[in-house]
């Protein structure tokens, strides 16, 4: 306890020297409400539901994005891996989009599936498929040729053996690709709030921020970063318990 | 299994076909592999767009964006709104690797910088940092000032975490013999340390990089005015799906040529490391 405090000291004087610059008012309190009214601006915010009502708006479209481009993703990156024609074949399509800025597409989608959640899943899904397939690719590319010849020589079946072997071994490396679409799923959330929605996170920031309501916009700001930031540790949490059979 | 690499294969002729021609088969399949999902989705997207299954609104012809694409390369517009793209993502760019590599390196050679730097880089590195947008646009208006400044706020990140680790990842046995041979610290730094980290340095730059044109767009689109995404954005208002999608196609091939770049980049200046001989998985 005294340690993580210890620790965590030097953002307890960075709030602390906000607080004081904005109380003596050296910069103006539009621009650097202080951190106190900020708090009391979130809490009321809570407690009217608006920031709960977007918040689970916001949640919800990139879980949804996440899921599918953890479950596409990692399916065709492992099929990448195990069968050539499919690399082939696709191999060249994912060195292309993969260095595409992914935010390009935020217009694109906005007038394919409109303003709602359709076009922020499908841009989170665009966007967060290609770190996953590429983990899963090369986690099963590298999967140990040794355990490939015993469980073959034990006579397991091509598709036993992409089960038992291939996915396990690729699981590590895809779940570190999960972890970048994580990342990844937060900014492409937030920018395409930002730039058009009619609720959510980034449109709850946009507004605040239009009306001159600048505590409340920097009372979503750091809930919308908080978040981030928690659901990373959680991940890291979970995905160290799950690869805990690794040595 | 399917796991023999091209040498090999082509290396080992089968019914006294030479191996030259072979080879030369090989390379042809090879290459023509390579393009041809490229080319059939290419011809996908000019096929339904021209078929009416789609309005041209939802999907213009892939001609029509090459042809929008051609005009605005001859008005000028695709030069001046690329190049201040560029400008802001790679001015952000070296800010981000000149500051991040410091700060790294002050992490790792003084206590009261790593407690300082410790926690604001391991709470700070996975928040969606572009949620600070609007909050640098109230500081520093819409100009490029704010937009490189909210890149290197996301940007900085990475380098200065994959620094870190690197310096960290140092043998101990290289300090240890330098130290003996009498290094003094400065040359323990430049001549050591520096080096024997720059890999993981290049590849904390590697994402650095792509992030930088990531957030360059959306601050673009954001704040609107010139560079492809302001342009993408005005385009899109005015419903003309024509210059959205002919925006897209600019941003990728910018980022292609920028991602490939710097991979380049990264073998010329590692040339001496191992890994240049290693086979390349990229």
């Amino acid at each position: 306890m005294k340690q993580s405090l210890l620790r965590y000291l030097p953002l307890l004087l960075l709030a602390i020297a906000w607080e004081i610059v904005a109380r003596f008012e050296l910069v103006s309190t539009s621009a650097l409400p202080p951190l106190t009214e900020v708090i009391s601006a979130g809490v009321a915010m809570v407690k009217d539901g608006e920031l709960i009502s977007n918040g689970a708006s916001s949640l919800y479209r990139a879980g949804a994005g996440l899921a599918l481009a953890i479950l596409i993703g990692g399916t065709v990156g492992i099929a990448m891996a195990w069968w050539k024609p499919v690399n082939v074949l696709v191999a060249p399509i994912v060195e292309i989009f993969y260095p595409l800025p992914k935010s390009a597409l935020i217009p694109v989608t906005v007038i394919w599936l409109g303003f709602g959640d359709g076009s922020k899943i499908l841009l989170i899904f665009l966007g967060c498929m290609l770190p996953v397939t590429i983990g899963a690719f090369n986690g099963a590319r590298s999967s140990e040729q040794v355990l490939v010849w015993s469980a073959r020589s034990m006579g397991a079946s091509r598709l036993r053996m992409l089960w038992d072997v291939v996915v396990p071994s690729a699981m590590p490396e895809l779940l570190n690709g999960v972890r970048t679409a994580l990342a990844l799923s937060f900014i492409l959330l937030v920018s395409s709030e930002l730039i058009v929605a009619q609720k959510g996170f980034g449109y709850l920031i946009g507004f605040t921020g239009a009306n001159g309501n600048y505590d409340a916009m920097y009372a979503v700001v750091l809930t919308v970063a908080f978040l981030g930031f928690a659901a990373d540790r959680i991940y890291l949490q979970i995905t160290r318990r799950a690869l805990a059979w690794r040595d | 299994m399917a796991r023999l690499n091209p040498a090999t294969a082509a290396g080992e002729p089968q019914n006294g076909v030479p191996e030259k021609v072979a080879r030369v088969a090989y390379t042809l399949l090879w290459g023509f592999a390579r393009i041809f999902s490229i080319l059939a989705l290419a011809v996908t997207w000019e096929v339904l767009a021209r078929s009416g299954t789609f309005t041209p609104f939802q999907l213009p012809a892939l001609s029509a964006v090459l042809d929008r694409i051609l005009s605005d390369a001859i008005d000028g517009d695709l030069w001046i709104n690329t190049a201040l793209t560029l400008y802001r993502a790679l001015v952000a760019f070296a800010i981000c690797a000149v500051g991040g590599v410091l700060i790294g390196m002050a992490m790792s050679r003084n206590v009261f910088a790593h407690w300082f730097f410790d926690p604001i880089v391991s709470v700070g590195f996975p928040m969606p940092k572009i949620a600070f947008l609007p909050v640098v646009i109230l500081w520093l208006g819409v100009y490029d000032v704010s937009k490189i400044t909210i890149i290197v706020i996301d940007a900085i990140f990475p380098v200065i975490a994959a620094t870190v680790i690197a310096i960290q990842g140092v043998e101990r046995e290289l300090i240890w013999s330098a130290r003996n041979m009498g290094a003094t610290n400065r040359e323990l730094l430049y001549q050591i340390i520096l080096p024997a980290a720059s890999p993981q340095i290049m590849t904390g730059l590697q994402v650095a990089l792509p992030l930088s044109l990531i957030v360059a767009v959306v601050a673009e689109m954001l704040m609107g005015g010139y560079g492809l995404g302001g342009a993408m954005m005005t385009a899109s208002r005015f419903a003309n799906s024509t210059s959205v999608f002919a925006g897209i196609l600019e941003i990728a091939v910018v980022g292609y040529v920028l991602v490939k770049a710097m991979s380049l980049i990264r073998r010329r200046l590692l040339i001496w490391h191992q890994e240049a001989h290693a086979p390349s998985t990229a």
